[in-house]
C-alpha cells in the first residue's frame, strides 16, 4: 500500500494503460475457469474462529465439516460432484469479512458456510448478500440473525437464544416453581450476549422471576472474581450464565474455587466449555443442539465414526458443522447445481433433513431457520462420573414429541425478519 | 456495606495483582539483565498450566504445582543457552523478532501436542471454598497463592540483594562491561535470571490453571497485561514491578465496582497516566548500558 502511495507520482497515462489491458486479460482469462467449475469441484468457503475467546470451539467445527466432506466425496459427492473445503479462521467480524469477500472473489468458493461468532456471522452475512452467494451460518446463536439482520442468502442451523431459553425454562420450571424467585445474570457483551439476555428477559418476565442484577463482560476477561463477590453481594436464588466460549470455563471454573451457594443455570454452553471446566466444577441445567450421548441409531454411528477418525468424542459444533455440510450436499444433490438460487429455493421448499434426531428437520421460509429439537442437560453431581466426559446427562428434549417443532422457536408472525429485502 | 464491598474488590485486587507480578517480575529481570524483551515469556506460562494439567496426573495436584515449574525452568536453561545467548549484543529487533517467532511457534507446538482443545483442571475438593471474615469473602485458595507469593518475592528480593549472585547480577545489569573486566563471567548469571522467571512464569501458570482456561493462546493473554505492568513499574526496578503489579489489580477490582464495562480498558488508562508524569514508570531507574 505505502509502495504504491510513494510511487504515486510515477505513474504515467501509459503505466495507466498496461494496468487496464492487464485488468481486462485478467477478466478473459478468468472467464474459462468459471465455466470448467462448474462441472470441477464444490468449493466451500468455510469460516469459523480458531483464535480468540471463540477459538477453541472452531477447531471442533473444522472436524466435524472436515469428516462429513471426507464421508460426502468417498461416497462419490454430492450429486457426482467432489466437495472441496477450504478452512480459514475467521478471527473476528473485520477479518472474517475480508476473507468471506476473498474466499468469493479470488478462490472461487461457492457458498460460504461456517461461523459461531454472532457478530463475525452478521459481517460475512453482508459480504455473502452483496454477492449474491449462499452463507450458511452454522454455529451463531443470536436471535437478530433470525430477526432483523436476517438475510435472503443466509440460513441458520443452530438453535437460536430464544430456543435455548426455552430448553432450559422448560427444564427448570420441572424442577422448581420459579416465580418469584431472585435471577442474577452475566451477559458476554456483545450481540449475541445482548440477545441472549432479551430472551431470557422475556422469559423471566412470562414466568414472574425476578432480575436483580446483572453484569455485560468483556469478551476478554478471564479472571471474574470480581464479579463473584458482586454475586455475593446480591445474594440471588440463581446464578444465571449468558457467557460464551472462553468465558464460561473461566466463570464455572473460578464459582467452584469460591464455593458460592446459589445454583448455576445458563443459557448458553458448549460441551467442550464444559469438558474444560474440569469435574466437579459445573452444574446446574443447560441447552444444547446436540449431545454425544443422544440415544439414536444415527447419532451414534456418527460419535462412531468420529471417533475413529479423531480418537475423541465429537462436540456440538463438530455435529453441528457435519449436519450443516450433510445438508449443503444433499441440497446440491437434489437440484443438480450448486448456483446460490437453486440452492436458496431448494432449502426454502421445507425438505427435510434427517439430523440424527428422532423427528427430522427443515429450513423455515420466512426466517431460515433451521427447525429441529433441541435438548436440555443436567450436570451429574460431583463424585458420581469417572471422566469429565461422562458428566452431562440429557435430561429432556424440547419440544416435547406431542408439541409442535417450531413452538420453541421465535415467533415469526409479524416478524422482525423481511426476506424480500 | 458499600465500603465493605470495595474493601474486599482492593483486597481482592491484590491478590490478582501477585498473579500478574510471577509473570512481569521474570520479564522485567530478563530485560534488566539481558536487554532482551521476552514475547515468548507467556508461552512459559502456558507450558506451566500445560506441564502441570498433565503431570498433576501423576504426581497430584500439590505434586503437580512443584514439579512443573522445574520442569519448564528447565527448558528455560535451554532457551537460554541455545536462543537468548546470540541476541545480548545484537540489535534489540534480533531478539524481539526470534522471541515473538519463538511464542508462535510455542503455541502451535502446544496445538500439536495436547490439541486445540482446552484441557480440563479441577482444584482438590478441599482447596475449593471461601473464608468469610465479617462482611468481607475471600477465596481461600487465592489466600493460599497470595501467601506463595510473597514467599517466592522475598526470595527472589534477598537473592538478589542480598547474596553476592544478586551484586554481579545488579552489576551487570548496569555496567556488563566493566563485570567483564573484574573476571566475572556473566553468562551463568544469566543462565540463573533466565530460568529464575521462566519458572516463576510456569509457576503462574501451574497454579491458575485449575481456576482458569487451560488453552493454547492463553500465554498470549497475559502477555499483554505483564508488559502494562513492567511498563508501569519501570524497568530494572524490583519494587516498581511489585508496586505495578498490585496498582494494576487494585485498579482493575475498584473499576469493577463502578464501572464494569471500563475494567480491561482501566489498566491502559492507568498505563497511560502514569507514562504522562513518570515516563520511566513508577520506579524505573536509569540503566546505563541502555542509554547511549
Amino acid at each position: 500500500m505505502t509502495y504504491t502511495t510513494r510511487k504515486s507520482g510515477l505513474l504515467t497515462r501509459r503505466h495507466a494503460l498496461t494496468l487496464g489491458t492487464g485488468a481486462a486479460a485478467a477478466a478473459m482469462l478468468g472467464a474459462p475457469v468459471i465455466v470448467r467449475a462448474q462441472s470441477g469441484p464444490v468449493k466451500i468457503g468455510h469460516l469459523t474462529p480458531m483464535t480468540g475467546f471463540l477459538g477453541t470451539l472452531g477447531g471442533w467445527a473444522v472436524e466435524g465439516a472436515s469428516l462429513a466432506v471426507e464421508e460426502i466425496n468417498a461416497g462419490g459427492g454430492a450429486g457426482g460432484r467432489m466437495l472441496e473445503l477450504m478452512s480459514e479462521d475467521s478471527i473476528n467480524p473485520e477479518n472474517g469479512a475480508t476473507k468471506a469477500q476473498r474466499m468469493l472473489e479470488q478462490d472461487g468458493a461457492d457458498f460460504l458456510l461456517g461461523e459461531i461468532s454472532s457478530a463475525t456471522a452478521l459481517a460475512i452475512s453482508e459480504v455473502a448478500a452483496r454477492n449474491e452467494k449462499l452463507f450458511m451460518a452454522v454455529g451463531p446463536r443470536s436471535d437478530v440473525l433470525r430477526g432483523e439482520r436476517c438475510s435472503r442468502t443466509m440460513f441458520c442451523t443452530d438453535i437460536p437464544n430464544t430456543a435455548m431459553v426455552n430448553a432450559v425454562g422448560t427444564a427448570l420450571k420441572q424442577q422448581d416453581d420459579i416465580a418469584g424467585k431472585k435471577f442474577f445474570t452475566l451477559t458476554a457483551d456483545y450481540v449475541f450476549g445482548h440477545d441472549l439476555l432479551s430472551a431470557a428477559k422475556a422469559f423471566f418476565d412470562r414466568n414472574d422471576a425476578e432480575l436483580i442484577g446483572d453484569e455485560l463482560i468483556a469478551t476478554d476477561v478471564t479472571d471474574f472474581s470480581p464479579f463473584i463477590l458482586k454475586l455475593r453481594q446480591a445474594n440471588p436464588d440463581y446464578v444465571c450464565l449468558n457467557l460464551a466460549g472462553n468465558q464460561v470455563t473461566n466463570f464455572v471454573k473460578q464459582y467452584a474455587e469460591f464455593g458460592l451457594p446459589y445454583p448455576m443455570i445458563g443459557f448458553n454452553l458448549n460441551t467442550a466449555d464444559a469438558w474444560a471446566a474440569g469435574a466437579g466444577n459445573l452444574s446446574g441445567t443447560w441447552p444444547t443442539v446436540w449431545l454425544h450421548t443422544l440415544d439414536t441409531p444415527e447419532s451414534k454411528a456418527f460419535v462412531e465414526r468420529f471417533q475413529a477418525k479423531y480418537g475423541k468424542l465429537p462436540e456440538n459444533h463438530s455435529w453441528i458443522s457435519y449436519i450443516a455440510v450433510q445438508i449443503m450436499a444433499k441440497a446440491i444433490a437434489e437440484t443438480g447445481s450448486a448456483a446460490t438460487p437453486d440452492l436458496i429455493d431448494y432449502l426454502e421448499s421445507g425438505a427435510k433433513f434427517d439430523v440424527m434426531k428422532s423427528r427430522p428437520a427443515h429450513f423455515r421460509a420466512e426466517d431460515h431457520q433451521l427447525i429441529q429439537e433441541a435438548y436440555a442437560f443436567t450436570v451429574k453431581d460431583d463424585g458420581s462420573y469417572e471422566d469429565v466426559h461422562d458428566m452431562l446427562e440429557l435430561s429432556a428434549t424440547v419440544p416435547g414429541a406431542e408439541e409442535a417443532l417450531e413452538s420453541i422457536y421465535p415467533s415469526t408472525e409479524g416478524g422482525a425478519c423481511k426476506l424480500s429485502l | 456495606m458499600q465500603l465493605f464491598f470495595l474493601l474486599e474488590q482492593v483486597v481482592n485486587g491484590l491478590v490478582l495483582g501477585g498473579y500478574y507480578l510471577l509473570i512481569a517480575l521474570g520479564l522485567s529481570l530478563i530485560f534488566s539483565v539481558g536487554g532482551i524483551v521476552n514475547l515468548a515469556h507467556g508461552a512459559f506460562y502456558a507450558l506451566g498450566a500445560y506441564a502441570f494439567v498433565t503431570l498433576s496426573g501423576t504426581f497430584g495436584f500439590f505434586g503437580g504445582v512443584l514439579v512443573s515449574p522445574i520442569v519448564v525452568a528447565l527448558l528455560g536453561i535451554a532457551f537460554e543457552r541455545f536462543i537468548l545467548r546470540r541476541f545480548y549484543r545484537e540489535d534489540p529487533i534480533l531478539s524481539l523478532l526470534v522471541t515473538f517467532g519463538l511464542a508462535l511457534v510455542a503455541e502451535q507446538a502446544i496445538r500439536m501436542i495436547w490439541g486445540s482443545a482446552p484441557l480440563a483442571a479441577s482444584l482438590p475438593r478441599e482447596l475449593r471454598g471461601s473464608v468469610i471474615l465479617g462482611p468481607l469473602l475471600f477465596s481461600k485458595y487465592r489466600l493460599m497463592m497470595l501467601a506463595v507469593i510473597a514467599v517466592l518475592l522475598a526470595g527472589v528480593w534477598v537473592l538478589l540483594n542480598r547474596t553476592s549472585f544478586g551484586r554481579v547480577v545488579r552489576a551487570g545489569i548496569q555496567d556488563p562491561d566493566m563485570v567483564a573486566a573484574l573476571g566475572i563471567r556473566l553468562q551463568p548469571y544469566m543462565t540463573t535470571v533466565v530460568m529464575l522467571g521462566v519458572g516463576l512464569a510456569a509457576l503462574g501458570g501451574a497454579m491458575f490453571a485449575p481456576i482458569t482456561t487451560v488453552h493454547p493462546a492463553m500465554g498470549a493473554e497475559i502477555l499483554t497485561i505483564a508488559f502494562v505492568v513492567v511498563v508501569i513499574g519501570g524497568l530494572g526496578s524490583f519494587w516498581g514491578v511489585v508496586c505495578a503489579a498490585l496498582l494494576v489489580g487494585v485498579v482493575r477490582g475498584v473499576t469493577v465496582f463502578f464501572v464494569p464495562a471500563a475494567s480491561e480498558a482501566s489498566m491502559y488508562a492507568l498505563m497511560l497516566v502514569v507514562l504522562l508524569l513518570r515516563p520511566r514508570g513508577l520506579l524505573g531507574e536509569t540503566i546505563r548500558k541502555f542509554e547511549s
